[in-house]
């Protein structure tokens, strides 16, 4: 046994990343809960990946697009399962970024030399959104119709250019089943083609920079700190995560699982109650509430600028909240952040409660 | 409870629980990656057979009924379904009747009727049935072709599986 895998490590050439492996470690204090939210975004991902060929097995896109998914949801074996597995992984893939990216964010682990993390993460998490937007048209019912009909309607509001990248995307003047099709290109080839590649810089740059230190843990001399290895000991906490999350996932789908309506038909009017995914909820909200306290075409142009101002400012935090500029420029950057984790929590809510 | 002798033969024992617990371990963790990996490949492998297990309920009819049969012209063939599986029903020039189920024995292609020369074939590797019997007669086919029972009433034809 012993000698078979010394073959095959030598013949792979894999002694200096065995060597790297055996001598990683994982600093551990008591804000290390929070190193776990990047690897269960990761496996979320991979169970994305797995039901999601599943899925393409029995799914047809374009005009048989509804009824294969009824296909799916009642009459293959397990199909509800699958589906639903898909549907909950997706939730839980984002909710996990937003933990994972609000964690680095209040321990201030974009900064140098982690500014490209922080920036592939950004990427990684619109498409992950971008992902979630697509894949939601593709079951083609009510919900699905008129979510991606609003969805568009964004992208429109664009200056000069924003009509024609609406139709673009939509493959027409309305949703039908071209944009079915189009969406199931997108969200089956091309945005994993575009994902994979950021996913594996992003988790290059890990292994290159290591684990960042949250700044009270790096007010301590070195010989304070404690690590525990890499290999096993932490990957055996992380694949314990992964399982309760594979746990959670799965008696989520079980218990709830997703269900389809009625086919989308563009002659019948949006069903009470309408709203997005809980992940697009706060925009949504938030425009919602700046169309009310401006109302019109102004207040659509301000919601949008404001909205972009934030996030740019969001993105390029990394940049301007640098470490040797002393302890005000830090405390801002962290009530920032305090205010954008509050206007997420707070404008989803209120959508919700708005909904009911 | 503890009675002296036991409380001596403490060190051996303790030893012995070390190897039993780090088995007892092992064994549990081992099966319990069974029980996941099959919790996981079940509905995964039934999922995928769906359309097989639909399929062979499919197979499993025993009769199919041809309601034009009779205005079939001698010396021509009609192709129907057996359940999933292709079939031909054969009007021969002297006004008998046959029907095979019009898959070769040799690779499985769709045979056809070739009505000059009187003979069932394959186009995929050459493969000759006699049309009355179903005998393999020349090329590679190995047995003859599956044949029905057939009844004709009143144009009507009821074919069975035998």
């Amino acid at each position: 046994m012993a000698k078979v895998s010394t073959y095959i490590v030598e013949r792979l050439g894999l002694q200096d990343t065995l060597q790297y492996a055996s001598q990683k470690a994982v600093p551990q204090h008591k804000h290390s809960f929070w190193y776990f939210w990047g690897g269960i975004s990761l496996f979320s991902f991979l169970i994305q990946v797995v039901t999601g060929i599943l899925l393409m097995v029995y799914y047809r896109p374009g005009p048989e697009a509804h009824e294969s998914v009824r296909q799916i949801t009642y009459q293959m074996n397990f199909g509800w399962l699958i589906r639903s597995t898909h549907n909950w992984a997706a939730s839980i893939f984002i909710v996990s970024i937003f933990v994972h990216m609000f964690s680095v964010y209040f321990m201030k682990a974009y900064r140098k030399p982690r500014e490209f993390l922080w920036l592939s993460g950004v990427v990684l998490l619109l498409l992950g959104l971008t992902f979630g937007f697509s894949g939601y048209l593709l079951p083609m019912d009510m919900l699905s119709y008129f979510a991606t009909k609003v969805g568009l309607e964004i992208p429109k509001s664009l200056p000069f250019i924003g009509p024609a990248v609406a139709d673009i995307l939509r493959g027409g003047i309305d949703v039908t089943e071209f944009t079915v099709q189009r969406f199931f290109a997108l969200h089956t080839v091309i945005l994993p083609m575009v994902f994979i590649p950021f996913l594996l810089a992003h988790l290059w740059m890990v292994q290159k920079h290591g684990n960042s230190l949250p700044e009270s843990e790096e007010a301590k001399p070195e010989t304070d700190r404690k690590s525990i290895p890499f290999f096993p000991n932490f990957l055996m906490q992380d694949l314990a995560m992964w399982l309760i999350a594979l746990n959670v996932i799965a008696l989520l789908a079980a218990m709830f699982p997703w269900q389809l309506g009625e086919p989308a038909d563009p002659l019948k009017p949006a069903p009470v109650g309408i709203h997005p995914e809980w992940y697009f909820m706060s925009p949504f909200q938030t425009l919602k509430l700046i169309g009310k306290l401006i109302p019109g075409a102004a207040g659509e142009v301000i919601g949008m600028s404001v909205f972009t101002l934030g996030m740019v400012l969001w993105i390029l935090i990394p940049f301007y909240d640098v470490k040797s500029k002393g302890a005000q420029r830090a405390k801002r950057a962290t009530y920032f952040g305090l205010l954008a984790l509050f206007i997420l929590v707070g404008t989803s809510a209120w959508g919700y409660l708005g909904v009911q | 409870m503890m009675d002296e002798s036991k409380l001596n033969a403490e060190p051996t024992e303790a030893l012995g629980t070390e190897t039993s617990r780090r088995t007892f371990v092992r064994v549990a963790v081992a099966g319990m990656g069974l029980a996941y990996a099959g919790a996981i490949g079940y509905p995964i492998f039934r999922y995928l057979n769906s359309n097989v297990e639909k399929e062979a309920e499919l197979a499993a009819i025993k009769e199919v009924t041809l309601k034009d049969a009779g205005k079939l012209p001698k010396g021509s063939i009609l192709m129907f379904k057996f359940g999933p599986r292709p079939a031909m029903l054969i009007h021969h020039a002297d006004d008998t009747w046959s029907a095979f189920e019009a898959v070769c024995t040799h690779m499985g292609c769709t045979v056809g009727y070739d009505a000059a020369r009187e003979r069932i074939a394959c186009q995929c590797h050459g493969g000759q049935y006699d049309p009355k019997t179903g005998e393999n007669v020349g090329g590679p086919p190995p047995r003859p072709l599956m044949k029905y029972n057939l009844v004709m009433s009143k144009g009507l034809a009821t074919v069975t599986r035998i």
